[in-house]
């Protein structure tokens, strides 16, 4: 689950993470009241409007605007509010600008990098930090890998001070600040405290692009962009006030709440597959075919009657779907339940598109009697090469 | 011959009385798993009533503790059916108890308790399969796990694979092929585990039972990179190999917490290539992995 750069910096402020002054909106008035707010509190004119998305490079897709008074924020979150945003991230669609976030300007010596996230090979989190800040992080790490330094946390220790020294002094954090210890030790401090929140809110990625440190020497978080375990979901009941579901694709979230696993692909093959590994060896081997699969589809090791005939609902929800293949090896499942489903939702949906249907594994005879004895139009397969053969010519107007 | 698991291995069920345990332990004594105990806190003293490959009635001891069912039963291995949120530290309790071998079905545990049962495990003899995964068979003599046991045929090629219903997949058609198994291990989905290819492969080379693996991969992460160099420096038995999601698209979590291609990292293409240079038999569908593996025989 991914949040807002601001819901990520109330975050921070909460695990004593130094933020700059900012206030979230939702409409221009808001922007104006909030930008007034900001000058007449920091003294200074200068207010950056900045629109949240759930996307990273926002800057250099025209989503963050510096402005001076409060009529100048107040023009640029009119132009902002309503927008199609386009990043490197959104895709070419974009995404519509909803909510801002208007925070005070900071006079910034130098920007850094910093970012969290699980490696999976060390099985730590790993914390990654470049001198490289505020520009595409990925890019680094392709092109210059020795400008990030990483170090892996002991999840029963935590950060040591020493790996956060041995950060904040491979950074140079010191190096043109006022008072370069206190700097130094700042850094420390938030990257200990960053590793804390990574840990405490089971966050599976927290970027700050760019961690800025000011003229006079101080650290604060000038980008927050964290993603959520969704697996810990059940012990952060907070989590439901910070989903944003107008950022979310609406099909993958009806998806979410029958209990199945869908992403959207391009092509115009909708697949009904139990497991996500069997899954992706069905679009797999429909492409081998010569087709192109409209989307994945778990429908999960233990998927019910009501279960099968949403996920049919949920792909004929495409327009593109021209044809629908079924790939069930049953384990945990049985095939007659997912016959039964198979006949329901073709009844009640009154299908109109070619269905093959390969069932295997338990109660796979039953099944296959009730789909024959349906007297429906759906073709059966004995394989998953045969059925994606079968799919394909199907159609293509070959049968 | 085969590795983990055989005919010997006595197991204890860990949330025997949920509804995924009390089902998949019928049918792991169905099978003729040696199923010797269970435990569910609360419920200790109980009996799980289930039958034996040949009908006759078993009545499994239910304890409230690991520690209590291994005492009393000699268990050297623990399945974990225990839900998300508990199941990390029914492991550790696995392991605190001395069961050798944990397997972990579960699917949904926080990637931050995972880290910790991993970083808890670090030197300790007990050894982790999963979760998120559907277990280990080794057929005709013990299954741990859910997978349907009637696909497996004895034999001698090992399988060892990232996904459930994958696995169902290539170990049918390795029996209608003729290919029995030595031993069928699902290591699982999530980002982070027990056992990783690696361990597994290392097993199946050292096993005379096994003449040949079959190993199914997928998107996310470098183990099958790290298989990859294992099998190009150290393996002498042939190795035939599917890599599930060559068209998925980058960015998108496929099904599995691990599955995600991220930072252009992960792809399909890379993992088949590195496999490839190691002179391991790419399968080019997934209907043809069966046919791969037994090509090299």
């Amino acid at each position: 689950m991914k949040i807002h750069e601001y819901q990520g910096k109330f975050l921070f402020e909460r695990h004593g993470i130094p933020i700059p002054r900012g206030i979230a909106c939702f409409t221009v008035d808001e922007a104006r009241a909030a930008a007034e707010k900001l000058i007449s509190e920091t003294g200074s004119p200068v207010v950056v409007v900045k629109a949240q998305i759930h996307a990273g490079g926002r800057g250099k897709g025209g989503g963050v605007k510096v402005v001076r008074g409060a009529e100048a924020a107040a023009a640029a979150a009119e132009a902002l509010l309503g927008s199609r945003l386009v990043t490197h991230q959104t895709g070419p669609e974009g995404q519509i600008v909803r909510r801002l976030y208007l925070e005070q300007g900071l006079e910034i010596a130098r920007e850094l990098y910093v970012g969290l996230v699980v490696d999976r090979e060390r099985r730590r989190t790993a914390v990654m930090a470049s001198t490289e800040g505020g520009v595409e992080i990925e890019k680094v790490a392709a092109e210059t890998p020795e400008k990030i330094l990483t170090v892996h946390v002991d999840p029963v220790i935590g950060l040591a001070a020493h790996q956060a020294r041995r950060l904040a002094y491979g950074l140079r954090a010191g190096d043109g600040s006022p008072e370069p210890k206190r700097t130094v030790a700042e850094l420390s401090t938030v990257l200990a405290r960053l590793a804390r929140l990574f840990d405490a809110e089971d966050c599976s990625l927290c970027e700050v692009n760019p961690l800025v440190i000011s003229k006079s020497g101080s650290v604060f978080a000038l980008d927050s962009k964290i993603n959520f375990d969704d697996n810990a979901a059940p012990r952060h009941r907070e989590w439901r006030e910070l989903l944003d579901t107008s950022e979310e694709d609406p099909v993958e979230l009806e998806a979410k709440a029958a209990g199945l696993s869908y992403v959207s692909l391009d092509g115009d093959i909708g697949c009904l597959v139990n497991g996500a590994g069997l899954a992706m060896a069905t679009m797999d081997i429909i492409q081998h075919c010569g087709g192109q699969p409209a989307n994945f589809l778990d429908v999960g090791g233990g998927a019910n009657r009501e279960q099968v005939e949403r996920a049919f609902k949920i792909i004929l929800s495409s327009p593109r779907v021209k044809g629908i293949f079924v790939n069930i090896f049953g384990g945990i499942m049985k095939c007659d339940v997912i016959a039964e489903g198979i006949i329901a939702a073709t009844r009640e949906l009154d299908l109109g598109v070619p269905l093959v249907v390969r069932l295997e594994g338990t109660r796979v005879g039953e099944g296959q009697a009730l789909l024959a004895e349906s007297g429906l139009a759906i073709q059966t397969a004995k394989d998953m090469g045969d059925g994606a053969r079968k799919i394909v010519a199907a159609i293509q107007g070959r049968t | 011959m085969a590795i983990l698991i055989n005919r010997d291995t006595r197991v204890v069920v860990q949330g025997i009385t949920g509804a995924a345990g009390a089902f998949h332990t019928t049918q792991c004594l169905a099978y003729g798993t040696r199923v010797v105990a269970g435990c569910t806190p609360g419920r200790g003293g109980e009996s799980f009533a289930a039958a034996d490959p040949d009908g006759r009635p078993v009545a499994v001891p239910v304890f409230d503790t690991v520690t209590e069912a291994v005492a009393a039963t000699d268990a050297d291995a623990a399945c974990v059916f225990v839900p998300a949120l508990g199941a990390a530290d029914a492991i550790l309790e696995a392991a605190d108890a001395g069961c050798q071998l944990v397997v972990a079905i579960t699917e949904g545990i926080p990637v931050a308790d995972m880290v910790r049962v991993r970083r808890a495990l670090e030197g300790a003899e007990t050894r982790l399969l999963g979760p998120n995964c559907p277990g280990v068979i080794t057929p005709g003599e013990c299954k741990i796990g859910i997978m349907p046991g009637h696909i497996h045929q004895p034999g001698r090629v090992g399988v060892v694979s990232r996904s459930g219903t994958l696995t169902y997949e290539v170990v049918g058609q390795l029996t209608s092929l003729g290919l029995g198994q030595s031993t069928a291990v699902g290591i699982g989905g999530d980002p982070v585990g027990g056992f990783d290819f690696v361990d597994l492969l290392a097993m199946f080379e050292a096993d005379p039972g096994t003449d040949a693996v079959m190993m199914i991969g997928e998107i996310g992460g470098s183990a099958e990179e790290r298989a990859a160099e294992y099998i190009a420096t150290t393996m002498t038995k042939p190795v035939a190999a599917f890599i599930a999601g060559v068209t998925a698209p980058p960015g998108k979590r496929m099904g599995h917490a691990g599955a995600i291609i991220s930072g252009g990292r992960g792809t399909a293409k890379e993992k088949i290539g590195a496999l490839r240079a190691a002179g391991v038999a790419i399968a080019p569908s997934p209907a043809e992995m069966g046919s791969t593996l037994k090509a090299l025989l």
